[in-house]
């Protein structure tokens, strides 16, 4: 974890992976969604940043089918998610694996048990490999011999680390990442995105990462995309969106209030 | 009110569809029934027992005025089994069982546990209500028959032992007008009422809002709907089976 490891490249970048076309969603009377558009490549690493309440996390669930959308519609693989029925989506998401902003371990089971869940419901492996690979897994993201701790007992950077273990446990083609670093000390956020390139390359796995942390999305992206006011404003490599000409991506990115401190306030 | 009901409908389906289809598996459920049915039984005696002791006192005294108090017994008895042992006991699960499930599932729903059951391939429903709808069925009924058999003794020590009506005609009395009917009428409402305090506090708990209060909030709406419905179905439940008594004794 001490040398840093660079994002691998995308093997096929005009395909989309993850198909995200022309959503809308609304809450209430707010519309949080407004038509968005973007496409994920196989085997990149696409961090969506934006302001805190933009409709970051609300995005990535859709492309899980946690939520749906009330107009537009998501595909996966050919599969499309958004109409999709339940039951269905549970074989669809054996291929997801989703790192959530607040961990969500189940905090009445053990690490083991957390991050067993998934082989059990969908691997028919016997105790042995289950414990093998819980074992991979939790050595994989440096927590190995935690197994028997309770999520009480972790620190918020141990559980992020069980959460990804929990998430690759049945080595999924995408893997979801809601504010990874989040609340965490800089050490620890730093840890974390060492570890989900470590993950990325090791898998070979397809990433969407959800952030307003810049240094951990110029880190870890192949590419990036703004949500801003509900749409999508730039994509680009974290080169085209350092040197932006777009005035809301710039200022997003070099963190300046400008006018916002007025509306903040008012 | 319509979207509510169709909501609460569905969600019921839904817990009803995973009693067949996946059949809960005895390392969730035990320790569901150890909290549900084990640790409630001490207050459930607590309960039973003085609510049979105020009931004596109350009867004999309004009975002595008339010089009938030898049937405290059939009056006292048929109350606790039929109308109050079960509705007192299924109260008292409401409050420490259903506001507990309610709280546990709402934190489970703003801390995104339950998404994450989503994403692991469970229906957060079949996993997580289906359990404590069928520990609180099987369990309710059973702690009825402990508050209805505390209750009963309880009215029995007081009726007999402090106010010395005697034994024989306490028993004798109860045992004229006290009929089986009576017995299953009040276990046939404690499975309704535990059923209904399974599925209203689950959906409860998975309807919080985000945050403590909305957790709060979720608890509370929990106990009042579980509370509401106990009080309402046992007067419709009632209706019911005396008129069904009638027709099938008539």
């Amino acid at each position: 974890m001490t040398q840093t490891q660079q994002p691998a490249t995308p093997q096929r970048a005009p395909e989309g992976l993850i198909r995200i076309e022309k959503v809308w969603k609304k809450f209430g009377g707010q519309h949080v969604l407004k038509g968005v558009h973007l496409h994920v490549c196989r085997g990149e690493t696409l961090v969506i940043i934006g302001e805190s309440g933009c409709g970051k996390s609300v995005l990535l669930k859709h492309i899980i089918g946690l939520l749906r959308p009330d107009r537009g519609k998501v595909v996966f693989d050919h599969i499309e998610i958004s109409s999709t029925d339940e039951l269905d989506l549970a074989t669809v998401r054996r291929r997801f694996g989703m790192v959530f902003q607040l961990s969500a371990l189940f905090d009445s089971m053990t690490v083991r048990e957390n991050v067993a869940f998934g082989l059990h419901r969908h691997a028919n492996y016997g105790e042995d490999r289950v414990s093998q690979i819980v074992s991979e897994k939790l050595r994989l993201v440096g927590m190995a011999g935690a197994e028997d701790k309770m999520p009480a007992e972790l620190s918020g950077g141990m559980k992020k680390r069980v959460g990804i273990a929990r998430a690759i446990a049945l080595d999924p083609e995408v893997v979801l990442y809601d504010e990874p670093t989040t609340g965490l000390d800089p050490i620890m956020a730093d840890v974390i995105n060492e570890l989900i390139i470590r993950v990325q390359k090791s898998q070979n796995t397809t990433s969407v990462v959800v952030t307003h942390d810049m240094k951990s999305a110029y880190k870890i992206g192949t590419r990036i995309a703004m949500l801003h006011k509900g749409k999508i404003v730039q994509v680009g490599t974290p080169e085209e969106i350092q040197n932006t000409d777009n005035p809301v991506v710039a200022q997003f990115i070099r963190g300046e209030a400008r006018e916002r401190i007025e509306e903040s306030l008012a | 009110m319509v979207g509510a009901a169709g909501r609460f409908t569905i969600f019921t389906g839904q817990t009803f569809s995973g009693v067949t289809t996946e059949p809960p598996q005895a390392r969730v459920i035990v320790p569901l029934m150890t909290e549900i049915g084990l640790r409630s039984v001490g207050v459930v005696l607590a309960t039973g027992a003085f609510v049979g002791m105020v009931l004596a006192v109350q009867i004999y005294n309004q009975l002595h005025k008339m010089g009938a108090e030898a049937s405290a017994g059939p009056i006292i008895n048929l109350s606790i089994v039929a109308e109050l042992g079960p509705v007192l006991a299924a109260i008292i699960l409401a409050g420490r069982v259903g506001g507990a499930m309610a709280a546990e599932l709402g934190t489970m729903k703003v801390t995104e546990q339950i998404d994450a059951l989503r994403t692991l391939g469970a229906d957060p429903v079949v996993y997580l209500v289906t359990p404590r709808f069928i520990a609180c069925f099987l369990l309710v009924p059973i702690l009825t028959l402990y508050s209805d058999a505390i209750g009963v003794l309880g009215g029995y020590v007081m009726s007999v032992k402090f106010y010395g009506i005697s034994d024989h005609f306490y028993w004798e009395q109860t045992r004229q007008f006290l009929e089986m009917w009576d017995v299953f009428v009040g276990i046939a409402k404690s499975f309704f009422f535990g059923g209904a305090i399974g599925l209203i506090c689950c959906y409860k708990g998975f309807q919080a809002e985000q945050g403590a209060e909305g957790v709060g909030r979720a608890t509370t709406n929990a106990f009042v709907a579980a509370f509401i419905t106990i009080l309402v179905g046992n007067f419709f439940m009632s209706l019911f089976f005396n008129t069904l008594y009638n027709v099938i004794y008539a």
